[in-house]
């Protein structure tokens, strides 16, 4: 299929990606999902994961720690809290997501209780399976 | 009548004011320029963040299970005010500006009976309105070891108020700060974080028909706290401008006010050394003539 979309990742502090791609594979809070042109008009929450982006032949990944990302026919933006790319997922700072991720849930009250839980289940995924 | 001496002195001290302020202003043009590609570099995020709020906002509004930070704690009782000033001084009206308008705010709050509670974020702000109101000092955010503005800083703040709004220990929030217009223009700004505010024509433009998941309340109750993170995180960044710019434009009026005082100070040096001249000569001629 010839058609493209437009893709575009930005966090509080900066822009980090806006390229045309042919799909992008995303961590929804329900499952992940993959995103391609012309997809129904749609806004998800997103888990701390890891966003692929296809554009040809070219896949580049980034690890976000969650977010949101709205997606309609012409393209996908993610709003990601924090997002960088996996080259730079050290395992330091993966690591220091997970800490994070594990203090919260040390303060969380009870109705975010489950919430701050599966957020670490996550990071702690990222953790040992991206960690590079 | 100062001697020569003193006044060379005094053209020296100027002179040396003078670099001083006029390399503060150099390097407040340079941080102004970093304060302001910043700024920029977070606002596609924020101004999608709102789109999208908006729009769910629109639709949620009504519904009885509104989140609370939507549709409030029910009662306006205790208000938590978040002033953001400089960690220095030597910028203009830049802190005093922002801390009149909490002290005016706060003082008609109390006026009419509410409760008031003051998180300081900025040594300045901080030392100007605790002659009035120390008694309301609930916190205070230092930021004087960071180099510049990250979203760590904004989201531990807008955790702050989250939890407290969590627990009820106050029902709407407002920060202070100036917006940044240009290099002589930043107003002072109160904006009211919890409830959350929306342009009523702001979702007008992107009424397309979402599917949603989670439900859109659940969406919804995600990103409130998150769209508040991101509002403190542009008040500070466009805290950060101002404070640049009011302190280039202060300084600038420094330096120049140096240079007239030299001249000033130049004319009345010259002056009197003329005037000693011409008295020397006087003595000599008058010592001649009397042979």
């Amino acid at each position: 299929m010839a058609d493209k979309m437009q893709f575009d990742l930005v966090s509080p502090e900066r822009k980090l990606a806006s390229l045309e791609a042919d799909q992008v594979q995303l961590p929804g809070a329900e499952g992940d999902m993959t995103a391609m042109p012309n997809h129904a008009p749609f806004l998800t929450t997103l888990r701390p994961g890891l966003v692929r982006v296809v554009a040809g032949s070219e896949v580049t990944e980034y690890v976000i720690t969650g977010g949101f990302a709205e997606i309609s026919p012409e393209g996908a933006t993610i709003l990601a809290e924090e997002a960088l790319p996996k080259a730079e997922a050290t395992k330091e700072k993966l690591e220091a997501f997970l800490e994070k991720a594990k203090a919260d849930l040390e303060q969380a009250s009870d109705e975010a209780r489950e919430a701050a839980a599966l957020r670490v289940n996550d990071h702690h995924e990222l953790f040992i399976r991206h960690a590079v | 009548m100062p001697s020569l001496k003193d006044l060379k002195n005094r053209i020296e001290s100027v002179k040396s004011t003078r670099k001083i302020t006029k390399a503060m202003q150099m390097v407040a043009a340079a941080k102004l320029r970093r304060a302001q590609e910043s700024a920029e570099a977070a606002r596609p995020y924020a101004e999608r963040m709102e789109a999208v709020l908006g729009n769910l906002a629109a639709g949620a509004a009504n519904s009885p299970s509104a989140p609370r930070l939507l549709k409030g704690s029910g009662s306006d009782e205790t208000h938590l005010l978040i002033v953001a000033t400089a960690e220095r001084g030597l910028c203009g009206g830049f802190n005093a500006s922002i801390a009149k308008l909490a002290r005016t705010h706060a003082e008609s709050l109390l006026a009419q009976g509410k409760t008031v509670k003051i998180l300081t974020v900025g040594k300045k702000g901080r030392e100007q309105l605790k002659r009035t109101l120390a008694d309301h000092f609930v916190g205070h955010v230092d930021l004087s070891g960071a180099k510049r503005v990250e979203y760590a800083h904004a989201h531990d703040i807008a955790h702050t108020a989250l939890n407290g709004f969590a627990k009820g220990e106050f029902d709407v929030v407002t920060i202070f700060f100036s917006r940044f217009h240009s290099v002589i223009n930043q107003e002072p700004t109160a904006l009211q974080l919890i409830p959350a505010v929306f342009d009523a024509d702001a979702d007008v433009g992107s009424a397309t028909n979402y599917e949603y998941e989670p439900e859109e309340e659940a969406i919804l109750a995600d990103l409130l706290p998150r769209s508040v993170a991101t509002q403190v995180f542009t008040a500070l960044l466009e805290n950060g401008a101002s404070e640049q710019g009011a302190r280039m434009s202060a300084m600038d009026n420094a330096t120049r006010n140096a240079g007239e005082m030299i001249d000033k100070l130049t004319i009345e040096y010259n002056r009197s050394r003329q005037a000693a001249i011409t008295s020397e000569l006087i003595e000599i001629i008058s010592g001649a003539e009397a042979l």
